[in-house]
């Protein structure tokens, strides 16, 4: 009854269609970058936190892509307001996936505060997202990616994990102007 | 929230800037998303009516730094967004604001109202600490601003969001009269 970020991660590159933007922050997504490397891949969030927020302008400005979040328990503590932002915002095309693993994993990990007891589903459940689930183990979260992406958003989606194969941290890469412009082309092209 | 100075009873009665210009320039940018959290400065003159503005879609957010990240990943397919706060939502901004509008070079435009400025005083003269300090962190982070305190304050304000834009650099008007509805 495990579910490693790796596998999980695995899991969700088949349902990434080349449209998608996807965002991803701290581990997931240096993870994210050796597993799935695409030009849509959004990884400028700049301050810790921010994944949903960036996530949310992109679904705004971007209504006929899907917005993917890969983000982080400790980010998302940050910034929790954001979830009732995006409830409220109106936007269906907006996937949040959550990687809990109840630390700040690159930052030494020390446990989040409350880390035995937050409940990211019930937040994202009470601030108004059209559906929020939990899954802890690799094959009901494959079996059930298929309908939670094709669903109307906001979509929460938290990941009850522990680190699986551990990837190179590429902080240069995603500050870089390389993965902005990157990015920007990839938009622009359609 | 800031203290607001006592206004002394014989303080120079000022003209105030005008909310429908402002929006009218900010429409003349090329702006039609508006990211916001309420500043009592601008709720009158600014937000409501913009709130009713069939032209604008509000986004409404719950702390100002979530705005900076709507806005610098909305610019990446050049849509033009114009985010409103009180300085003290700049304040618990600047980390945001330093890396996504100055690191990362995206044009961040914001109107921020000076709430406890005295309206006939120069912010930088403020009795207001929280006023006062506005400027010189924003010029000690090298980003650009401008004042809207004068009626004729407002025509400069498509200019500046398409220069912002033009540049990929942040610019942040600082409003510092109530602005009137007309």
């Amino acid at each position: 009854m495990t579910l490693y970020r790796d596998q999980a991660l695995k899991a969700l590159i088949p349902h990434i269609n080349d449209r998608d933007i996807v965002v991803a922050v701290y581990q997931s997504c240096f993870d994210w970058l050796q597993l799935n490397p695409r030009d849509l891949n959004y990884v400028a969030v700049g301050a810790m936190g921010q994944a949903s927020s960036h996530g949310l302008g992109l679904a705004l400005a971007n209504p006929d892509r899907r917005v993917i979040v890969l983000d982080g328990d400790g980010s998302l503590l940050m910034n929790l307001g954001s979830l009732v932002t995006i409830a409220n915002s109106g936007v269906t095309n907006l996937y949040h996936f959550l990687s809990a693993n109840r630390v700040y994993e690159v930052n030494g990990a020390h446990p989040l505060p409350g880390a035995d007891q937050v409940d990211f589903e019930g937040f994202a459940r009470s601030a108004g997202y059209a559906r929020a689930q939990s899954f802890y183990e690799l094959d009901r979260f494959t079996d059930d990616l298929p309908g939670i992406l094709s669903a109307p958003g906001p979509q929460f989606v938290c990941m009850e994990v522990t680190a699986g194969e551990a990837f190179p941290r590429d902080y240069a890469y995603i500050h870089s102007a390389k993965a902005r412009q990157t990015f920007r082309d990839a938009l622009s092209r359609g | 929230m800031v203290a607001s100075p006592q206004l002394a009873q014989d303080a120079p009665v000022v003209d105030h800037p005008s909310g429908a210009k402002i929006v009218e320039q900010i429409k003349a940018a090329d702006v039609r998303e508006i990211v916001a959290l309420p500043d009592i400065v601008t709720s009158d003159g600014l937000l409501w009516p913009i709130s009713r503005d069939p032209d604008f879609r509000l986004t409404r957010i719950c702390k100002e730094d979530e705005g900076v990240s709507i806005c610098g990943a909305m610019s990446y397919n050049g849509t033009r967004a114009v985010l409103m706060m009180q300085q003290t939502g700049l304040m618990d901004s600047l980390n945001a604001i330093r890396a996504i509008g100055i690191d990362y070079e995206l044009p961040i435009v914001m109107m921020v109202g000076l709430q406890g400025k005295e309206p006939h005083v120069h912010p930088d003269q403020s009795a207001s600490y929280g006023v006062r300090i506005i400027r010189p962190v924003l010029d000690a982070m090298q980003i650009s601003h401008s004042l809207i305190e004068e009626p004729e304050d407002t025509d400069h304000v498509s200019g500046a969001i398409s220069a912002a834009y033009a540049a990929s650099r942040p610019h942040i008007f600082l409003i510092g009269r109530a602005p009137e509805a007309q």
